[in-house]
């Protein structure tokens, strides 16, 4: 018994993984290019996406908690209105940059990703009816900064937390989107937005994604208003910019050494199963490119009015080597964690492929695809299917009975072919007939037939039982 | 089958991306395709008349379009794809398999519309000297081409999903891009856009002047001679798609029939094109000659017209599409033209990845009945919402127990006698199993037995 029982297992948890993890049949057109080259456009695309998607999360956050500063020290009530300007130029490049990725995304995860939008459905639908709102709200709130002051200052920065609010809220739906497509031995358990949630790590991801965007969101500032073109004297008059600057090196600084708690607190949460050697290296390879950032990040806070800015570019762009680092740590853990099933998927499809055009070859030379297509068409099955809807053998509900059919073509069964073929318009009490010539002449003589006999017997023998 | 099924019980899934689609051409032609040229000229008008006045009026009027094309305009476009991916991912996965280099050149002209339209909008004060004016002018023109060849790009894959011409056969992009509808429809949609521009900036100039602001008149009449001038265009571009619509729709549906519906279309888009087309030309012709004569919201009138015009037009998909989603590829439901025999042999619950059951039974027939409608019938039907399939079976069947054979066989013949549907994917067990899930969620038939007294009382 045992014996037996071990010798069973294997076969019996194959069964168990088959029926827990749902392997669907892919799509059946190819890809229209080669995998590799999707995969290598992928991540930079989608980076530049999130960058800008950052700088708009980021910037919506850092506005209204500048204005609510601002109440009290107006000189931050200005700063917060000009990095809430950079948000609806920001928001519109984040969702024309968003189309490609989710292209790509389409083309290289079809069955993953629409998986998890179906099973995140209702929170989905949503997404574009809350972005139009956020995007009205962000326009509202920064074409009445000079006109809604005073008592109405109020109603102003109501609709600034507003905004925020629904930017902290819609990458929610993103990440959850992103994060359930990874785990398909979890969809059985996936009932909508909520369920979703609790797979993965959703939490710590986010707040890794809010931290980054403010960092980010940070470092451009610097940029921004440390740049020569901008007129820090006409506006923003309180600030100098190399105190502008500091500001944000040191706003990033922390906010960046804020997300070596959350980095971590990602991995560590990670399931294992997309966990190999390279992701390590591509994750551990931009942490430490990260520590330097952090330390001439250090030394920008702590240079002197005259030199600070310089090591701005520097920065610039070993951040983006970090996060391309990241990125591309994800990538790879997609691909790996998602390996197995993929190739389940296409042995799948493959095999359901062979069935389809085995049968199309037998229909093709004749034989048919089976019992059911090659079955001689009968006058009664296509009565059943074609006429019945509206014919009845007594009743004349929704068009005449087989009973008077009968009496008016009991010896002419071709004129019930012809009619069929081009009904008119007889009866004012019913609509028209719809045309049936594409049952062709055989078909239809064969339910005149049918229509015939049937409607004689009930005239024959009204009360007999058949 | 291959994709866990969301639907909408009451609004119907199709009318998701109806609403998205509607309110998105509803904005995207008069305001991204049509305003932004005029708007141009308005600004290149003043700046050759040497008259700022123009120039104020046309960047009040820019203001509505940039907010409004920027958000509801731009996101209701993603919106058509998020919806579909969500109703039909099937189709729009295969689509964008067929579509990737129309689609990604659609992507880089998007962006270049993007881009174009904050330049032009957010530098509007800064380019002061003539020398930068004369720039600007020219941002403005190339917006308003990028914004056209953005529409064109996308009339493409609509004009695709309804005929798919050569492609079936070659595969190609080429033949995929330019199938039979699509210059007519292009032919229509942008003289359409231009002239409902018209109308709609002329309405915002009442909102953006004065009563007795000296520029009123004058913008009104420009405006009134631009809507005039593209309406021969739209009439014209307008019978070029009517003819060539049941050509197309008879090359292309299986079964060479035109529809009752469709022939109601058809006799009903030329009544409306000539409404709408006098209409416009009465008033316009009122503009450009009494420019004073028109209130505001006489312009309503012509502007509802238009909008019912499109929206005519754009139903001709549904009867051309129909049963497919793509044309002879496809059906709605998702099933491949050249896979439906072995569902039809084999039932289509074996395949079903999401299916609870995989064979049906007497036994499970209601599970499996509901998988069946699921499977087969819910990306088009609801079982009590939007075009309701248990009010289909009343209207057909009564209100009386309904026979089983009876819906048996309607189903097995469906695509036969509403050829607006589909050929049943499944086997005979199963359409049986539809049949049994049908009729438990038939309404219990009036109890005329037990209530007469109320019912005569009734009478
Ligand atoms: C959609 C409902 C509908 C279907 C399906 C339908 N019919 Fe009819 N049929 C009608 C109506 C309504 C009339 C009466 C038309 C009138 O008198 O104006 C009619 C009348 C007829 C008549 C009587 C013609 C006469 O000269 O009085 C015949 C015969 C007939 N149908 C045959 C068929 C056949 C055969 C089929 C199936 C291939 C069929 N019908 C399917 C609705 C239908
Ligand atoms: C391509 C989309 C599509 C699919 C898939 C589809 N139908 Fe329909 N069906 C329609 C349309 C469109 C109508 C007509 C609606 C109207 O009357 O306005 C219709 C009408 C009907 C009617 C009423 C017919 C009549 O003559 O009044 C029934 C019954 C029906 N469908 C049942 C089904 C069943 C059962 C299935 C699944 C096996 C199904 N349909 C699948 C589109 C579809």
């Amino acid at each position: 018994m045992l014996t037996d029982f071990i010798a069973q297992l294997p076969n019996f948890l194959a069964q168990v993984a088959t029926t827990e993890v749902p392997v669907p049949h892919d799509l059946e057109i190819p890809l229209p290019i080669p995998e590799w080259a999707l995969k290598l456009w992928v991540v930079p695309v989608f980076l530049l996406h999130i960058f800008f998607v950052n700088l708009m999360v980021g910037g919506a956050l850092m506005a209204f908690v500048n204005e609510i500063i601002g109440l009290r020290f107006p000189r931050y009530d200005r700063l917060a209105r000009c990095i809430g300007e950079t948000v609806t130029v920001n928001k519109s490049l984040a969702v024309v940059l968003g189309i490609g990725p989710m292209l790509m995304m389409n083309l290289l995860y079809t069955i993953h990703f629409y998986s998890a939008n179906a099973l995140t459905g209702h929170a989905w639908a949503l997404l574009i009816p809350l972005i139009i709102t956020v995007f009205l709200l962000a326009y509202l709130h920064k074409y009445t900064w000079e006109t809604w002051t005073g008592p109405r200052k109020g109603r102003h920065v109501l609709v600034g937390g507003a905004v925020a609010a629904l930017f902290l809220f819609i990458p929610l739906i993103f990440l959850v989107q992103v994060n359930t497509m990874l785990f398909p031995d979890k969809w059985s358990q996936v009932k909508g937005f909520f369920t979703a949630l609790q797979i993965g790590n959703v939490f710590p991801r986010y707040f890794h994604f809010v931290a980054a965007s403010l960092a980010l969101m940070g470092l451009f500032l610097a940029g921004w208003f440390g740049r020569k073109s901008f007129p820090v004297e006409e506006k923003l008059p309180e600030f100098t910019r190399p105190e502008l600057r500091r500001h944000f090196y040191r706003w990033t600084f922390w906010v960046s050494c804020a997300q070596f708690a959350f980095g971590p607190l990602v991995f560590f949460t990670l399931p294992t199963q997309g966990i190999t050697a390279t992701v390590m290296l591509w994750i551990f390879g931009a942490v430490f490119v990260a520590i330097l950032v952090l330390g001439l990040l250090w030394k920008e806070i702590h240079e002197s009015d005259a030199r600070i800015g310089r090591r701005f570019w520097p920065i610039a762009a070993l951040f983006s080597l970090v996060v391309l680092g990241m990125g591309q740590g994800r990538h790879v853990y997609r691909e790996a964690a998602l390996a197995p099933h993929k190739e389940a998927i296409a042995r799948k499809t493959a095999e359901f492929r062979s069935i389809e055009l085995g049968t199309q070859m037998r229909i093709r030379t004749g034989l048919g695809a089976g019992d059911a297509l090659t079955a001689a068409p009968s006058g009664k099955k296509l009565f059943a299917q074609t006429c019945a809807a509206c014919h009845a053998v007594e009743k004349a509900t929704s068009a005449p009975s087989l009973v008077e059919i009968h009496s008016l073509f009991k010896d002419n069964p071709a004129g019930i072919v012809s009619w069929a073929k081009a009904p008119g318009k007889k009866r004012a009490q019913y609509g028209p007939m719809p045309p049936m010539a594409h049952l062709g002449d055989d078909n239809l003589a064969l339910i005149a037939a049918y229509m015939l006999e049937q409607g004689k017997g009930a005239t024959a023998q009204p009360t007999a039982a058949p | 089958m291959d994709f866990p099924i969301f639907h909408l019980e009451f609004l119907g899934n199709r009318m998701l991306i109806a609403i998205t689609a509607i309110i998105h051409v509803l904005i995207n032609h008069p305001l991204a395709v049509g305003a932004y040229p005029l708007i141009t000229l308005l600004e290149w008008w003043g700046l050759r008349k040497g008259e700022p006045a123009w120039d104020k009026l046309a960047y009040r009027i820019v203001f509505i379009v940039f907010i409004i094309t920027t958000t509801v305009g731009a996101l209701t476009g993603v919106g058509i794809w998020l919806t579909t991916s969500l109703v039909a991912p099937f189709a729009i996965g295969s689509l964008l398999r067929v579509f990737f280099w129309g689609w990604f050149a659609e992507w880089l002209v998007f962006i270049s519309e993007v881009g174009l339209i904050m330049a032009y909008y957010l530098t509007w004060k800064r380019f002061a000297t003539p020398r930068l004016k004369r720039l600007h002018v020219a941002i403005g023109a190339t917006l308003s081409a990028f914004s056209w060849l953005t529409m064109a790009l996308i009339v493409a894959i609509l004009g695709f999903m309804m005929n798919s011409g050569a492609w079936t056969q070659d595969k190609s992009l080429w033949s995929a891009m330019f199938n039979p509808l699509y210059l007519p429809q292009l032919a229509f949609r942008t003289p359409y856009s231009m002239f409902t521009a018209g109308l709609f900036v002329w309405f915002c100039i009442f909102f953006v002047t004065k009563r007795d602001d000296p520029i009123r008149p004058r913008a009104v009449r420009l405006v009134a001679i631009w809507t005039l001038a593209w309406l021969p265009l739209v009439v014209l571009g307008a019978l070029w798609y009517w003819r060539s619509v049941p050509a197309a729709m008879q090359a292309n549906a299986n079964v060479a029939l035109l529809t009752q519906a469709f022939s109601q279309w058809h006799g009903m888009f030329i009544k409306i094109i000539g409404y709408t087309v006098a209409v416009v030309a009465v008033m316009a012709l009122i503009g450009a000659v009494r420019p004073r004569a028109l209130p505001r919201y006489a312009l309503l009138v012509p502007f509802v017209l238009s909008i019912w015009l499109l929206g005519h037009f754009e139903r001709v998909r549904e009867f051309i599409r129909k049963p497919y989603v793509i044309a002879d590829y496809m059906y709605a439901n998702g099933v491949r033209v050249s896979a439906l025999p072995v569902y039809q042999r084999d039932g289509i619950l074996p395949y079903a990845t999401y299916s609870a059951v995989k064979q049906a039974t007497a036994a499970n027939a209601l599970v499996a009945g509901h998988e069946v409608f699921m499977l087969t019938c819910s990306r088009c039907h609801t079982t009590a919402g939007m075009n309701n399939v248990i009010t289909k079976f009343e209207h057909l069947y009564g209100r009386e127990p309904w026979d089983h054979e009876a819906l048996v066989g309607f189903i097995q013949g469906m695509h036969l006698t509403r050829t607006y549907m589909p050929p049943f994917p499944g086997n005979e067990a199963e359409a049986s199993a539809l049949a049994t899930y049908l009729r438990s969620l038939q309404p219990p038939a009036p109890a005329v037995s037990a209530a007469p007294a109320v019912l005569t009382a009734n009478r």
